[in-house]
């Protein structure tokens, strides 16, 4: 009750935090009532395609029938955009989350035991980190396949590294505190030595590292789309709207605004997306961080 | 009196990049039975280390070398070499037969959990058994109780919880509670042992004196004083009962008015209890206010053993004069011990103490002295009494 009392203070201290919340719940809001806010039209088979509109490689101003717009192709952008928010979150939760569970056994093996172990397992995440993300996850879609599934393999192969190392050093400050010796000299086993006294010591910078992260690995993956290594053309994904924009950005002579809505709707929604979670990573940062609750 | 502990050659070297240090040299030290044994010594002698080595919690790069610790853990049966069992023996021995305070409690307390949460920790740990069977006794006591609504109700799921305790109790080793325990709504059915501990650990924390100890069973370690802090420890020390308390300078960090009410504590739970305890110090006065007898280290080794009340009125070793004289006295000037501690790396050969003995003899360069009894219980490492008593090792 009282930490419930301290979280809703912390927040209150930080109104940017607040805002994080109301982008990320309406995000949240949007992904779940994705079928009512934009029904997919009658004889539509599979939701994850966006429905099009005849073929004609000339995008359409908002109009009545199509809220935002069209893209070249006839790719209905309100369509595109309510419901690419489902694949945003399914991209950033999975990847995080395997991400996080990978980084923190591999990170907390390395850690606590250290010795070879520890040698073995950072000499791989050199061999990982020596590469920049966006590069590494482009080669491995690509060896792969592109598809939106091997988008997310790639991006958690290319990722874990920075979690596992991030993880093993705050393990190695707080292995040796006091109150791990005691804990082992009350005859403690390793594996309850690592999850009651170290973990719940050590993982709140990477909690709050993975929060950031989640908008992150949107726009890796919308980079990856972009540069057309996501999904079939069609499927609901902002980065791939962004990437049939890509002729449009700037209209005929005498009017470069034409076709803005092609490349702004989407590219907002990645936008609000990525500073939704890095407000949220912020605020999480002032509740969980027991340092901070100390005071 | 029986020995309870009986550590014989003991060794323990650290491999380190500059060199091999050897930070205990064939140690020998009994420990009797519910006595107060307490082990002086500058910094870095290694009084810890022994303390640690008897837990076995020496990390890389330390190693212990050679030797054994023979521990008594029941009257009349075998001792065991703790130095020779496995890892899973020596942990259900941490703590529930051996246990230590460590000397800072503000960071020998885990921060995140409470009070309550970490004694009662030890307890779920080492007394399963006992937990379940009170658990049992609860629940046979509730299912009895009145045939009111709420138990008719109730019953059913008090039966099934029944039954699994049960299961528990005649195969402690079966794997029932520890599938429930992963199982988020079936882990409620655990909930009683949690209750039981945490019982258990409210009564352990009104044994170490803390007031209104079900509200700072609910409190984290930053709400206590260090007084307090230093009480929860000694409570999670004692929760299981051990026969051998190790004390690792448990009032360094304290006050003088606390520091003497916990040494009062400690006096008393450890003679209700009837344990032995191996209390570090490096404060003489402390030392003589609570030990039966005394051993005196210098780098790594042991220069003598006495009766407490023995040692201060006739201290025999040169480095147990110094150090008693090095003690400052109202109105004097203190005598500091002339020289250096020996640099770890780089041990003096023969007695450790030789280059800054006042009575060092040729021999002392050579040979290191062997512990022998000078007068009954008087035990001694130097070379300047060899000849007065025979050689009797300790």
């Amino acid at each position: 009750m009282t930490s419930l009392r301290f979280m809703l203070y912390q927040l209150r201290r930080n109104p940017l935090s607040i805002i994080g919340i109301v982008i990320i719940l309406t995000f949240i809001i949007i992904a779940i009532f994705a079928p009512i806010i934009a029904p997919p039209p009658e004889g539509h088979i599979d939701p994850y395609m966006i429905p099009r509109d005849g073929y004609s490689p000339i995008p359409k101003p908002p109009n009545e029938e199509h809220l935002f717009g069209t893209t070249e192709g006839q790719y209905d952008i309100f369509y595109g955009v309510i419901w690419g928010t489902r694949s945003a979150f399914r991209v950033g939760l999975i990847v995080i989350g395997v991400v996080l569970v990978v980084g923190i056994v591999l990170g907390s093996l390395a850690g606590y035991f250290g010795g070879i172990i520890d040698e073995i397992i950072m000499r791989i995440t050199d061999i990982f980190l020596a590469f920049p993300i966006l590069i590494l996850a482009m080669a491995i879609t690509v060896a792969l396949g592109p598809s939106p599934d091997n988008v997310i393999i790639a991006l958690i192969i290319a990722s874990w590294p920075s979690y596992a190392r991030l993880i093993r050093g705050d393990i190695l400050a707080v292995r040796e505190e006091d109150y791990v010796e005691a804990a082992r000299g009350m005859g403690g086993s390793h594996l309850r030595i690592i999850t009651r006294h170290i973990l719940p010591n050590s993982i709140y910078p990477t909690l709050v590292m993975a929060s950031l992260d989640i908008g992150a690995v949107v726009l890796y993956a919308a980079a990856l789309s972009f540069l057309g290594l996501g999904a079939q053309p069609g499927y609901v994904d902002w980065g791939q709207m962004i990437s049939f924009s890509r002729n449009w950005i700037v209209g005929p002579p005498g009017n470069p605004l034409a076709y803005w809505y092609t490349v702004t709707i989407p590219g907002l929604f990645i936008l609000l997306f990525v500073l939704g979670w890095n407000l949220l990573g912020d605020a999480f940062r002032d509740i969980l961080d027991p340092r901070l609750s100390r005071k | 009196m029986n020995e309870l502990l009986i550590i014989r050659n003991l060794t323990v070297k650290f491999y380190t990049y500059d060199g091999v240090v050897q930070a205990l040299d064939n140690l020998d030290l009994d420990i009797k039975q519910e006595e107060t044994f307490g082990l002086v010594g500058e910094t870095g002698c290694g009084k810890t280390l022994t303390a640690l080595s008897i837990l076995r919690l020496i990390s890389p790069p330390g190693r212990i070398e050679s030797g054994s610790i023979c521990f008594n853990i029941d009257d009349g049966d075998e001792p065991i070499d703790l130095l020779a069992i496995g890892e899973e023996e020596i942990r259900a021995i941490r703590g529930s037969k051996i246990s230590m305070i460590f000397q800072e409690p503000s960071s020998a307390l885990n921060p995140v959990y409470t009070i309550g949460d970490q004694v009662s920790e030890v307890i779920l740990l080492h007394r399963r058994q006992e937990l379940v069977n009170k658990a049992i006794e609860t629940i046979t006591a509730l299912l009895a109780g009145r045939n009111s609504l709420v138990n008719i109700l109730a019953n059913p799921m008090r039966l099934a919880e029944r039954s699994l305790y049960q299961k528990i109790a005649q195969n402690p080793h079966s794997l029932w509670p520890r599938i429930v325990g992963r199982i988020p709504i079936m882990r409620r059915l655990l909930q009683r042992l949690k209750d039981e501990a945490k019982k258990m650990a409210i009564s352990m924390l009104k044994e170490v004196e803390i007031p209104d100890s079900e509200r700072v069973a609910q409190q984290y370690p930053h709400q206590l004083s260090g007084g307090m802090e230093q009480r929860a420890v000694i409570a999670m020390a004692l929760a299981c009962s051990p026969s051998f308390l190790i004390a690792d300078e448990p009032t360094t960090s304290l006050d003088v008015t606390i520091q003497d009410q916990i040494l009062e504590l400690l006096r008393r739970l450890k003679s209700e209890r009837e344990s032995s305890v191996l209390y570090i110090t490096h404060d003489l006065g402390v030392a003589a206010q609570i030990c039966d007898r005394i051993g005196v280290m210098y780098a790594g080794s042991l220069c003598e053993i006495a009766r407490v009340d023995d040692l201060y009125a006739n201290p025999l070793h040169p480095y147990t004069k110094a150090l008693l004289a090095a003690v400052p006295k109202p109105g004097e000037e203190p005598h500091a011990i002339g020289g250096t501690v020996p640099d770890p790396l780089n041990l003096p050969s023969g007695c450790r103490f030789h280059p800054r003995c006042s009575r060092a003899i040729g021999m002392c360069r050579e040979h290191v002295p062997p512990m022998h009894e000078l007068a009954s219980g008087h035990f001694i490492a130097c070379h300047n009494y060899q000849g007065e008593t025979g050689g009797s090792s300790c």
